[in-house]
Parts: structure tokens; sequence; C-alpha cells
């Protein structure tokens, strides 16, 4: 269990506990909330859009993409939305020029980190990294592509991995550890040379702890993770389950 | 087993008499600097040569901690005529012991009245070179354990925050943060378990203050967790060692064994009900983990990775549990903080800064080492006193503080008083304590780009402005060392930098662009004759002639 997981995981609800209600601001629009929900989940629950891509509802949370920067006025310093809870009396911004610039230039650097070729993958036009592109305003990429030379993986009979298009979200990891248990997916090396394994760096398709639920694939914001036989842009991710996965973990909708 | 005042004090009696019984006492410095110039080969030769002659029983032959010129190493300090001999070979053992009560060898003498000794203040460093990092009796003569007496039985766990509070100690780790609030803080929380973590995780370039009271004192801070377990209520202590300190890690282990058997770790310490144990953990290597989140992560046995804070680990800690976390510097001030008293230690130092503090000097300086000077001395002192001055008659260029978190002060800096707030007016930060000086030869894009490697290399990949800015950074900076850069690629570091400084998640990314930022700002013609002038000034990159473009 991570340290953010306890933080924002909530008691049962036939425990009586009292909860303190906060009033804050978010673009100048009065909101309320519960005092453990995170900024994040108070905007979506008033319609305010804030751009997040290693974030899902239902998963414990990272605070890793820092798409979700927002400010706090009165302090310099930038926090992450969906780690962030609100307090008292706060005046939160969530799209001062400034953060939007800095979300274009993390969205920038994303792009140049592996080789996302859009009009050749299989989630073009369904893939969550190209939609924030096109809801950030980020035309172009002014940052030198590193390209990477990446393998796939296909050994796995259904499923596929392609780490050009792996943005480690680490959604898959969380999603086969926490919802289906299975703990298949994990993270090697560090910094740039991150990648995703299953089991310990071994060919998916070997792997002995490996459920083929499926999951990590419908989870994946990008074309990283698919399923077999699907052409350019046919990979359409199926979430029909998250509402389940959140009533699993306890978490309440919205 | 518990231990009695009187029982310490008479382990301290009968080995202060021991040491009189000897009428010469000749010190071997076996930390690591003087090992690996064969100070435990010169050891062994001193010892034969000692019993050759039959003089066991008035020659004393021991090793000791860091004496600090370490390079001049190995050093051997004699008492009590208190004559320091450097560079001393194998060969030299004999003439030494020959020398015992007469004219000392002047070949390899070297004054202790050099501003390198005269100019310290030993706090911290107070026992380094004068005790046997190996043996508790050493370290009780030199008036140790008493500090933990005091808190336990003297003082209430209020008091000893309070004294610490008194004396203005701030953090040592390079944040500064202050001691007393932080434990005030750990007190505060209510839970059942709490923890005390040691960060021994030193792993900046050019560092090696931990690891030389670590090789040196080890009881010392193993004290000072003591002293702070008592005052937050906690039971249990981990220190957090790199794996590549293989001495630090033994001699830490020899001194809890040590401490155990005595009865001043575990149960009931001096007969009170107080318990506290103490285990160590070994890095894997990565400097990210020197990050307190991500430190504790380590120890709970999963990867090495930062979490967003808040929660703080004072609140939600290790295991879930409020945690108290401070540097191996910091916890060797607090015995000698409640032996003195606060008043005393906020009399050393500046209105805000106060004590002392360890730098580990190295680059191009003539007396490279470890020493211990009051916060708010000058840097020119540090360099040109107590460091010697530039060597071969070289120009001082800069020197860099706080490792690939801190950034390069310029020679116009140098009466600045180093103390936390300048340090980081200059655009630096006080760090842990390495100084790097450089010189006329020492390219400053070059020292950007080397750092940018390193946090390159260590980021941990978690967060995505760390991850892919720090890369990208270090993709410009070798286009410019390499001769192959254009001026719009320095609009691009400057904006990165302040991407990377803004967005990161933890302090390794949200520092990693100091270095660049800071030599672009005081040596900003640098980076401009490498890329319009295609010329390195200090001639220290390979640049590559212009391209022609078709």
């Amino acid at each position: 269990m991570t340290a953010a997981d306890a933080f924002s995981r909530k008691k049962s609800n036939t425990e009586a506990r009292s909860v303190r209600i906060l009033t804050f601001k978010i673009d100048d629009r009065d909101v309320s909330a519960r005092e453990d929900e995170t900024i994040l989940a108070v905007a979506r629950q008033n319609n305010i859009y804030i751009p997040t891509l290693c974030h899902l509802d239902g998963l414990s949370e990272r605070g890793a993409c820092r798409l979700c920067i927002v400010e706090i006025k009165g302090s310099p310093k930038l926090v992450p939305a969906c780690v962030t809870r609100g307090r008292e009396g706060i005046e939160v911004i969530t799209n001062s020029e400034r953060i939007a610039d800095y979300r274009r230039k993390i969205l920038e650097l994303i792009f140049t980190e592996r080789n996302h070729v859009c009009s050749v993958c299989v989630s073009n036009g369904h893939c969550e990294l190209q939609q924030l592109a096109v809801n950030l305003g980020m035309t172009h990429v002014h940052y030198d592509y590193l390209y990477p030379r990446l393998a796939i993986d296909a050994s796995h009979e259904r499923f596929s991995l392609d780490h050009d298009r792996c943005v480690l979200c680490l959604r898959c990891v969380r999603v086969c550890d926490e919802i289906e248990g299975a703990h298949t997916w994990d993270v090697m090396k560090r910094g740039i040379n991150s990648r995703v394994i299953t089991d310990l760096n071994q060919p998916w398709g070997s792997s002995s702890t490996c459920t083929g639920c499926g999951k990590c694939v419908q989870v994946c914001p990008t074309g990283a993770l698919s399923e077999k036989g699907k052409s350019v842009a046919e990979m359409v991710k199926r979430r029909q389950f998250l509402p389940y996965l959140q009533l699993m973990r306890g978490v309440d909708r919205e | 087993m518990t231990l009695s005042l009187e029982e310490l004090q008479q382990i301290a009696r009968i080995e202060k008499d021991r040491r009189e019984g000897f009428q010469h006492r000749i010190k071997i410095c076996v930390a690591a600097g003087c090992l690996s110039c064969q100070s435990a080969t010169l050891k062994e030769a001193m010892e034969k040569e000692v019993s050759r002659r039959g003089m066991e029983n008035w020659v004393d032959v021991k090793g000791v901690g860091c004496l600090g010129l370490c390079t001049a190493g190995p050093l051997v300090f004699v008492e009590p005529d208190g004559i320091l001999y450097q560079g001393v070979k194998v060969s030299d053992a004999g003439p030494i012991i020959e020398s015992l009560g007469a004219e000392p060898i002047d070949a390899l003498h070297c004054s202790t009245d050099l501003p390198f000794f005269a100019r310290q203040h030993k706090v911290v460093l107070e026992n380094c070179g004068r005790i046997d990092p190996e043996r508790i009796e050493d370290y009780i003569a030199e008036g140790g354990y008493y500090a933990l007496y005091q808190a336990l039985r003297n003082m209430t766990p209020r008091e000893v925050i309070q004294e610490i509070t008194r004396g203005g100690l701030r953090g040592r780790g390079g944040a500064g943060y202050p001691t007393g609030l932080k434990w005030t803080t750990v007190a505060k929380a209510v839970n059942a378990t709490k923890y005390v973590i040691c960060n021994a995780d030193e792993g900046d370039p050019g560092a090696f203050m931990d690891r030389s009271v670590l090789e040196s004192d080890p009881h010392r801070v193993l004290e000072g967790m003591a002293i702070a377990a008592y005052a937050v209520g906690a039971a249990q202590g981990f220190i957090y060692v790199r794996a590549e300190y293989p001495l630090a890690v033994k001699r830490l282990r020899t001194a809890i064994a040590h401490a155990e058997r005595l009865g001043v770790l575990g149960n009931g310490i001096f007969n009170t009900r107080f318990r506290f144990d103490v285990r160590v953990r070994l890095g894997a290597g990565a400097f990210v983990c020197g990050e307190e989140t991500a430190l504790m992560a380590s120890i709970e046995g999963r990867l090495g990775k930062p979490r967003p804070r808040p929660p703080y680990p004072a609140e939600y800690g290790l295991w879930g549990c409020p945690t108290l976390i401070n540097n191996v510097e910091t916890f060797a001030n607090v015995a000698p903080i409640i032996r003195n008293g606060g008043a005393w230690f906020a009399g050393i130092g500046t209105e805000t800064s106060k004590g002392t503090k360890v730098f580990a000097l190295a680059g191009r300086v003539n007396h490279t080492g470890l020493i211990e000077v009051p916060m708010g001395t000058m840097l020119r002192d540090i360099v040109f006193e107590i460091g010697g001055g530039i060597p071969r008659g070289g120009r001082f260029k800069a020197v860099q503080t706080g490792g690939p978190s801190g950034g390069c002060i310029p020679e116009q800096y140098l009466d600045m008083p180093v103390d936390y707030e300048s340090l980081a007016e200059a655009g630096s930060i006080m760090g842990s304590g390495g100084m790097i000086i450089m010189d006329e030869s020492s390219c400053m894009v070059d020292v950007a780009k080397f750092f940018m490697e390193f946090c390159m290399s260590e980021s941990c990949g978690k967060c995505v402005p760390c991850r892919v800015g720090t890369t990208q950074l270090y993709h410009l900076l070798c286009k410019i060392t390499s001769g192959a850069a254009q001026p719009s690629d320095l609009d691009k570091i400057e904006e990165l930098c302040d991407l990377v400084k803004n967005t990161a998640l933890c302090g390794l990314g949200q520092t990693a662009p100091n270095p660049v930022m800071s030599t672009l700002h005081y040596f900003r013609d640098e980076y401009t004759a490498h890329i319009e002038d295609k010329v390195c000034p200090a001639k220290a990159c390979k640049m590559q002639p212009a391209k022609e473009v078709v």
C-alpha cells in the first residue's frame, strides 16, 4: 500500500466519523468539499477542467505526470491537484497563463521521450495523450526528439506492449496490483531508462502471474498496451468496468 | 543490563588511567582517506616495531578517525608531544618510534599551527582523530553518553526539545529546517509507534562529511539518535547508510553491538523506562534515496522513489507512523548541545545560522580534507586560509557548494559569510557541505554538464519534468560543449530550468537545474563563447569545428 493510497482511502461508511466540510474557491467559483477530498475531485464535481494523465479514478494517486499542477493564490509553489487536499478559504487557480505554459512544455517533454507517432498508432484518435495535446493547444514540439530504440513485446497471446508509446503513468502497474491483485507489472531501472516490465523482466507471454484479465490494456492511456488484431486507430479502450473498480475500492462515485 | 552513572564514570576513569599509563601515544588515521594510502599496513608495522623493541607497556599504537588533512595522508599524530606527521610510509615506522621523546623528524613533520588546523572550531568533529572509533570506552572517556544520561534522568522530553530549539540548530542535510521545530512536530503527533531515522545516504559528488563522522565517531550519532528518540517518543531507530561506505557500516555495526552490550541502547537505558533500538539499513546506491520519502520507501522494502508531500514524515512516515528524520551531522550536534546547553551552541555562528558546519574541501585547493568552521566564516578564509589557496599559483574561479542541488559561487562573493541565507542569496545552497573549488582550468559549462549528467542518471523517473527535463537539459549542454549549439538553445535551457525547478515532484528534481542556472547567471559569457565563437575559454571542452550548413 503506498502512502498516497492510505492517505486518500476513506473509512467504511458504517463507521461513525465526523468529516469537516470546507469552502474555498476554484477559479473564482465558490466550492464546498469534504476535508478528505482532493482539489482535483472537487474541480471535477464542479465541471472545472484540470488535465490529468497518470490519475485514474479508482486507482491510487501518484502525483507524477505533473499535468494537474495548480496555483494557490499567495503561494509561489505549484501543487498537483490530484494529491493536494483543499483548505478552508484558499483560492485555487487552475488555468493561469503560467500553468498553461508549464503544462504544454511537460506535454512536449512526454512527446519527445518516446516515439509517439500517431499516424501509425493503434490508438490514434482514441488516445488520452493525443487528446491532451489538443486540449492544451500543443501545436508543435520545440525540443529535440530523443528517438530511443525500443522493443515491442508481442509474446502474449492476446495483448501486446509497445514501449514506444509508453508514458510511464504506471496505471497498468497499479491496476494489476490494486484491483487484479496479480502484481504482474512493475517498473525497472530509473530515470530516462525506466521501463514497465512483466514479472522479472520476462516476456509477457511467459509470465506466470499474469491472469490475462486485460485490465492493464484497458486503463492504458495510449497505444502502449493494446489488444492484438487491432490495426491503426482501431484500439478503443473499454473502461466500463471502472465504476466497479471504484466501488471495490470503496471510493464514492460523485 | 542497565548502566548507572557511577559505572559510566568508572569506565571513563579506567580508560583515562590506561591512557596515562603510556608515555607515548601514536595515533594513526584509519578513516577511508588514509586507509586508501595503506595506513592499515602502517599501523601493523608500527605495532610490530613497538613489540620488537619491547615497548608495548609505554607506547600505545591506536587507530583513530579522520585527522582532517586528507590530502597529506597517511597521517600520524604523536601524543603528548602533539607532533603531526604527514605522508608517512611503512618504512618510517622505525624512525618515528626512535624519535619518540626526542626531536621530531623534519622531513615528515607537519606543523599544527597551519591555519588549516588553527582556524577550525570543532564540535561535530571534536573526537575525530582522537578516539578509536571501534572502542566505546574511548568515546565514554571523552564524555560520551553523558548527555544521554542527562537527558534521560534529569530532563523531560519537552525540556530536551527546548534545549535544542534554544541552540537554534538547523538541519545539516541541506535545507536547514529548524531541528527543534521538526522534533516538536513529531513529539506532538499522536501514535503508539514512532520512528527515528538517521539519513546517512550521502551521495553528493565531492562530499564525505557524514562518512567521516560515521567512520571516526559513530557513537556520537547513536547518542544523538537516542536523545532524539527520547524527545519525540520513539523506540526504534534506523540508520540508512549507502552500501558504498562499507567501513562506516562496519564501524556503525560494531558501535551498536558495543552500545547494546553496555546497555546504552536497548531496554531500560540508565534505569529508566526508555527503550531504544537501532538497526542499520543499506542503500543500494541510488542518490534519490537521500530524499526522505524515497529513503523511507527504501527502508520499507519498496522502490526507492519519492512521493508527494504533504503528508510529511512527521505525520505520516515510515510504515505510516510519525517519523523523525535527520541527517548524520544534525544528530552529531545533539549530544554537545545537551551537555553544554543550548545557549552555548547559540553563541557560535551567526544570527540565523547557529553552530558550526563541517565542509569537505575538494578540487583545486592546496589542503583538501575535512574541516569544521563556525557558521558565518568568510568564504575567502575557507578557501585561502584554511584551504591554503589554489595550487600552482592558479587563479580562483568559483566554488561549487551543495553538490548537484547547489550552485557555483564566483569570485565576487568570496567575502560572503557562509551561512544558509547568504548561500541561498548567491544562488546556491548550504547542502550537506561539499565544497568543490575550481580554478581557471575549469569550464563552467562543462561543470554544469557534469552535474546535469549526474541528476539525469540519478533521476528516479517518476515525474516527467525530472525524468525527461534533465535528459533534455543534458543533451542541450552537450550540444554547447561540442560546439553544435545555436543561440536559441540557450533560451531552451533557461525555459527548461524554470520548468523543472517549478514542477518536479521532489527536491532532487526541483534543485537539479541549480548548477546550470547559477553558472548561466555568473558565467554567461562562457556559454556564449561556446555557442557563438565555438571556443571554450577554459580549453576544457573538445569543440568540433563548425560545420558548413548546406
